[in-house]
């Protein structure tokens, strides 16, 4: 056996020594954490979309298993119309037409008199679901079709890159709305037609990487030692063309909640008395002018929510891109 | 001498492009004996490269083997008849691609590529790769692959492999990373590994400690090597027997010391004359004039004669085979070269003719190169 002169001193060329001989990878999830809180926008962005994902949690939870018995328990139900109707008040401090607010509204009352923050709050859950959902088929579809079609090429690659210029070519709104006219208005088709409009975009993306990456050496490695195509492509192919992946997810969940609150903004989406923040806005633009505060907060919700995820990606971008490290 | 592991007869692998049929591999033969270590030596371009990956069916698209016979223990590898139609298609005993992918590559037949850089997939542990590998061909469990890869990992001569085997391929220097190549190749317990210019991203010390621990682990598992490379001092380090190819074919085979001290083709002699030796002393090297013609285009009798220092009229008309030249009972020793006598072509009697070594064409640039 040869002798090797100092194991430590292979290790220098990443320049990232530290103490006694443990070396930290620059890759993997920590790492890119690491990263990502070094930056102070991005830390922002995970911070509003932890906060907004944890609400969403919340009210799923209070939604699925309690049927809002929680929601009544402590606050007003989201869903039921009040007793005692005390329609459009503005948030506690101000006064309007209707009245002045109240410290049980804090964020006023809407057209049927529902207490804002509480429907606010269980909105939340419909928008991150929509997001996730969402951008998960798309993104599980678009990868893995961009994948077959970047490794094999010839034929297949055409036929898949074709049917998903199709796809792309349309109009998107228009294409899930033609969705949801043929399959039901429900928040579930909703999901599934913005998902399968979004896969064009993960598509093209993994698949300009796997065509370089096809021809890397590791990859004729891998073929040589015997390793079906099927494990090429998900262990060795999508793993490496994953970072952008990731940044495209995140900002795509942001796109995703924008485009469900413009559907249910137009009645395609969650249907009332469900509350989701497009159909709150919907139902708030009959009453811009005497309260205006009413549209006000589930449109302040919806930009938070997707600056939140888009500031996220920017931020995954940078930490995952090692050109932009410094 | 008994069955060969590996035989090639008349291989051939071309490449259909646009500007015309490549014939990277233009019928080659050779063996591969249980527990020898064969070299395929040639300059950049001379079809090695394309040899080793038609030796696992894994030449990819415009390419293709179009004819020849690859057996390896027995098994059919690749084999063409004529069928039905009179267009050939494989025989019917050739393995499926399942059951190369399944029963040959990595389990029977490793390779160890020509770049530890790119070889190993940077978004994986080492250990992890390693495992992957053994669990795929040796049908172990995940728990015992990963110690089974530590052990290989200590056996390649990584310390502390225990730690190492967390570690990302980033992590490791470039002779660390061939070492492990090779573990992952000998992990598998192949019968046959094809080194694929291993040492040449390496420099000197590391090839030469390389070099060492590949002979030792040859001598205890016994196992066999096709070692693929440009460099004649590696040859002469580890090889029992050489291939010399040139542009596609094999023009010299012997035992490496007959190389080296009764060399047959002028092509070996020319690339032997243009390294250093440590048993001559010379004032000058002598490189090979010119450079290898296009496999698209081969120059029509033997393929050399165009930087053939010794090539005479019938060299540009008569396309030599390989023939033993040994005489009986020596070990073979074949070249293809119309200047022995056993050719019978009428060499002795051809005018010689001008090439680009009896100072044609490029004469004038080693010229001034000489008087500086």
């Amino acid at each position: 056996m040869a002798t090797e002169p100092d194991p430590q001193t292979d290790t220098t060329a990443d320049g990232s020594e530290s103490g006694a001989g443990e070396v930290e990878a620059r890759v993997g999830l920590r790492y890119t954490l690491k990263q990502v809180k070094r930056d102070t926008t991005a830390l922002m962005g995970i911070y509003t979309v932890g906060f907004v994902t944890l609400i969403a949690v919340l009210a799923a939870i209070d939604y699925y298993i309690f049927d809002y018995a929680v929601a009544e328990m402590f606050w007003y139900s989201p869903v039921q119309d009040p007793d005692e109707v005390q329609r459009l008040l503005p948030p506690v401090g101000m006064e309007n037409q209707f009245g002045a607010g109240v410290i049980e509204h804090p964020m006023g009352t809407d057209h049927r008199g529902r207490d804002i923050f509480v429907r606010l709050f269980y909105g939340t859950r419909i928008a991150i679901t929509v997001g996730f959902m969402a951008t998960g088929i798309g993104l599980v579809g678009g990868t893995l079709i961009g994948a077959v079609s970047g490794y094999y090429g010839g034929w297949i690659d055409d036929v898949l890159q074709r049917i998903t210029e199709t796809i792309y070519a349309i109009p998107f709104l228009v294409l899930v709305i033609a969705f949801m006219t043929a399959f039901g208005r429900d928040l579930t088709f909703a999901m599934i037609g913005v998902g399968i409009t979004s896969i064009p975009v993960f598509n093209r993306l993994i698949r300009s990487r796997v065509v370089s990456i096809r021809e890397e050496d590791y990859i004729e490695a891998a073929r040589a030692a015997g390793v079906k195509d099927r494990n090429i492509i998900l262990r060795h192919i999508i793993p490496n063309s994953f970072a952008p992946v990731l940044v495209q997810a995140t900002l795509q969940i942001g796109v995703s909640i924008l485009i469900v609150a413009g559907l249910s903004f137009l009645g395609f989406g969650a249907q009332p008395p469900t509350p989701s923040w497009g159909q709150m806005l919907s139902a708030s633009r009959n009453y811009m002018l005497p309260a205006p505060t009413f549209s006000l907060w589930p449109g302040m919700a919806i930009l938070v929510t997707v600056i939140g995820f888009n500031i996220l990606g920017d931020g995954l971008q940078d930490a995952l891109d090692p050109r932009i490290n410094n | 001498m008994s069955e060969p592991l590996l035989s090639v007869e008349n291989l051939k692998t071309q490449f259909f492009t646009e500007d015309g049929t490549v014939r990277a591999v233009d019928g080659i033969s050779f063996d591969v004996y249980e527990g020898e270590i064969v070299g395929l030596v040639g300059e950049s371009g001379a079809g090695k490269s394309v040899a080793t990956s038609s030796l696992l069916r894994l030449v990819d698209s415009p390419g293709e083997i179009v004819g020849g016979e690859i057996t390896f223990k027995g098994e059919t590898i690749f084999g063409l008849e004529e069928g039905a139609d009179g267009e050939p298609r494989p025989r019917d005993e050739m393995l499926s691609e399942e059951e190369m992918r399944e029963q040959i590559r990595g389990r029977e037949i490793a390779i160890i590529f020509q770049d530890p850089m790119e070889s190993l997939n940077p978004v994986f542990t080492v250990g992890g790769q390693l495992r992957e590998f053994i669990e795929i061909n040796r049908d172990l469990s995940a728990d015992e692959a990963k110690e089974e890869a530590i052990e290989m990992l200590r056996e390649v001569g990584i310390p502390a492999p225990e730690s190492r085997y967390d570690e990302y391929p980033h992590q490791f220097s470039g002779g660390m990373r061939q070492r492990v190549l090779i573990a992952m190749a000998l992990a598998c317990q192949p019968d046959l590994i094809i080194a694929d210019e291993p040492t040449t991203a390496l420099d000197v010390t590391v090839e030469g400690q390389i070099l060492e621990m590949v002979t030792d682990l040859q001598e205890k598992y016994d196992t066999s090597f096709i070692w693929v490379t440009h460099d004649m001092s590696v040859v002469a380090e580890i090889c029992d027997r050489v291939n010399v190819m040139y542009l596609g074919e094999i023009i010299e085979h012997s035992e490496v010391d007959d190389l080296f001290y009764d060399t047959k083709h002028p092509y070996t002699q020319a690339l032997l004359d243009s390294m250093p030796r440590p048993d001559e002393t010379v004032h000058e090297l002598d490189p090979i004039k010119g450079v290898m013609p296009e496999a698209i285009n081969p120059p029509s009798g033997c393929r050399f004669h165009s930087r053939c220092p010794d090539a005479r009229e019938v060299c540009r008309e008569v396309h030599p085979e390989a023939r033993n030249l040994a005489a009986d009972g020596e070990p073979k020793h074949s070249a293809a070269c119309v200047k022995y006598d056993a050719f019978e072509v009428g060499y002795d009697e051809s005018r010689p003719i001008e090439t680009e070594a009896t100072g044609g064409f490029s004469a004038g640039l080693t010229e001034t190169e000489a008087e500086e």
